[in-house]
């Protein structure tokens, strides 16, 4: 049975419709081996053990069917479950329950997956390691001393712990590739769009998107083919059609042109991580596709127009929690003095030093030179990629600066900051992405290669990353201890 | 960015911050947006700003009205209610 821990979700799903095994076995399985890992690992905030086990059972008796049916799947806690708490890892929502399923959630359920609890994150979703949870902190499954890289922490940390197949993130800046790079996941950002956020709690609207964390690209593939499309309560969803991800995934590259920004490489003072991205580039080679050098002479401002765009966009949507229709609220004689109260108590401190941050780049006198120019700039950058994108069809290069740091080592702001800097332009720019496991250094640390494509080429940018998946399995199928 | 200037726009966000914590983020911010004024390097004369990604066309729906929730459950959630509305301190003496 354990060996059954280590298969994909494609696998699972398989193994429960051709009743090889019962979904409620299945399910009992991953929530027994949580049993032992969270202890060490803590990337759940919540564990649903009752109702995993009753929708196991719905499976079984043939309620519920579709591609996942009877597959355990974690959603970050940011993104509602109905009847149950979503914190945001804040303690401003305190006793907050929703009322109704994110439209993601709902989709997965249709699809017959079995929700089995919520995620650890950074405090609303804003950090790179997961250290800024006000409620718990998760360790890397890898290096138990290491984070799990943020903000999407939890259910990065779950999917490599082998306590869910498949994990749902969030991704505004990186959230979902970084520490899928850190945990030696595919970690998959949709293009801006693509995906529903009805039920997700907002942090920059102009950004955020809801991917997966899987332990193959086909299950990245069968998961966004649950999640896409229409929403009619989500207005940044268009009536594009919802591909078939996973009958188009293909095992060449033939045809294939994949840029590489070769300064990136050059210059990146931790020599491991270049090394693994420049040895898968030459798999890409060697798998039929043509490599084209490629500038992305903005790129550098990425980080810069971000922390001004996601803070001032944060600012904005975190106004809703005054005290007043949910969570916590401190009491004070007047109306301001409660909502000061309240969300002085309830926020930690980088949700406040972003909603600052935010507030000061709209207001008075500061709009111009801050909000103004970041959003000219994040042009700039869009039209790198444009222009890039008419040389070539992919851009291949490093996910993260280095692998997982240890937990306590980046203590100020801006060096945490800097983790984002090669997945915040793709971003930006509302393109699709993903991090794909490409191999490990030394000490045994997961390295992630960033694979971007252009928005709504989601399927060509999943198929290349499976012909890669395929040539390297081989170097990076390990599972860790967790020891 | 000074201490007075922290102040200010803590009171534009509704944030209650300590001293220490003002202290704090004068320091902090300071950094972060010195980081960030290597913005004016960019050359962006004639140069739109881009408020959303993906230019699609807006979609609109028909304004009518939809089932939602009840108001016994939007109020569910509030720290304090009262026949299903949200009560708060007093606004005006």
């Amino acid at each position: 049975m354990e060996e059954l821990l280590n298969i994909d979700a494609t696998e699972a799903a398989r193994l429960v419709r051709e009743r090889e095994i019962t979904a409620e076995a299945l399910t009992a399985l991953v929530l027994e081996h949580a049993g032992k890992t969270e202890p060490k690992v803590g990337a759940y905030l919540r564990l649903d053990v009752d109702g995993a086990l009753e929708q196991a059972r719905a499976v079984d008796a043939g309620k519920v069917s579709g591609p996942l049916a009877g597959v355990p799947v974690a959603i970050k806690d940011n993104i509602h479950a109905k009847g149950q708490p979503t914190t945001c890892a804040s303690r401003i929502l305190a006793g907050f329950t929703a009322p109704y399923d994110a439209t993601v959630v709902q989709r997965l359920r249709q699809a017959g997956a079995v929700i089995v609890g919520k995620t650890n994150l950074d405090e609303f979703a804003m950090g790179s390691s997961c250290e800024n949870s006000a409620l718990q902190q998760t360790h890397n499954p890898w290096d138990l001393t290491r984070v799990p890289g943020g903000s999407s922490g939890g259910s990065a940390a779950c999917v490599a712990a082998r306590s869910a197949f498949i994990s749902l993130g969030s991704d505004t800046g990186g959230s979902i590739r970084l520490p899928a790079s850190f945990c030696g996941l595919v970690g998959y950002k949709p293009s801006y769009g693509r995906v529903s956020r009805y039920g997700v709690v907002a942090f920059a609207s102009s950004l955020d998107q809801i991917g997966p964390f899987t332990r193959s690209v086909r299950d990245a593939a069968l998961s966004l083919k649950v999640m896409a499309g229409r929403d009619p309560m989500d207005s940044t969803t268009p009536e594009r059609q919802v591909p078939d991800y996973p009958a188009l995934l293909k095992n060449n590259l033939k045809g294939k042109r994949v840029g590489v920004v070769r300064s990136y490489l050059d210059e990146m003072p931790n020599r491991e991580v270049a090394g693994a991205v420049a040895r898968a580039i030459d798999h890409m080679k060697a798998l039929g596709a043509q490599i084209v050098d490629v500038e992305l002479p903005h790129a550098e401002y990425g980080i810069a127009v971000y922390y001004v765009v996601a803070s001032a966009e944060a600012s904005s949507n975190l106004s809703r929690f005054d005290g007043v229709r949910y969570g916590l609220r401190k009491p004070a004689d007047n109306l301001l003095g409660m909502y000061e109260q309240s969300r002085g108590e309830g926020f930690g401190p980088e949700v406040k030093r972003r909603i600052m941050l935010g507030t000061y780049a709209l207001s008075a006198g500061h709009y111009e030179e801050f909000y103004g120019r970041a959003g000219k700039v994040r042009t700039l950058i869009k039209r790198d990629f444009d222009s890039a994108f008419e040389k070539c069809d992919l851009i291949a290069g490093p996910c993260a600066p280095f692998p997982a740091f240890k937990a306590g080592e980046k203590s100020d702001p801006l060096s945490m900051y800097l983790c984002d800097v090669f997945t915040i332009p793709a971003s930006l720019a509302g393109l699709c992405a993903l991090s794909l496991p490409v191999g490990f250094d030394a000490a045994g640390l997961p390295i992630g290669m960033h694979l971007q494509a252009a928005a709504y080429d989601d399927a060509g940018l999943l198929s290349a990353a499976h012909a890669l998946e395929g040539v390297l399995k081989p170097e990076v199928d390990r599972v860790p201890a967790i020891a | 960015m000074d201490e007075q200037t922290v102040r200010h726009v803590a009171k534009l966000a509704r944030l209650k911050l300590s001293d220490a914590e003002i202290a704090r983020f004068a320091g902090e911010m300071s950094a972060i947006t010195g980081y960030i004024a290597q913005l004016a390097k960019a050359d962006v004369a004639h140069v739109e700003a881009t408020v959303h990604p993906v230019a699609d066309r807006n979609l609109w729906r028909a304004d009518v009205v939809q089932p939602s929730f009840k108001r016994e459950e939007a109020a569910a959630n509030a720290p304090e209610s009262e026949q299903s509305f949200f009560k708060v301190p007093p606004v005006i003496e």
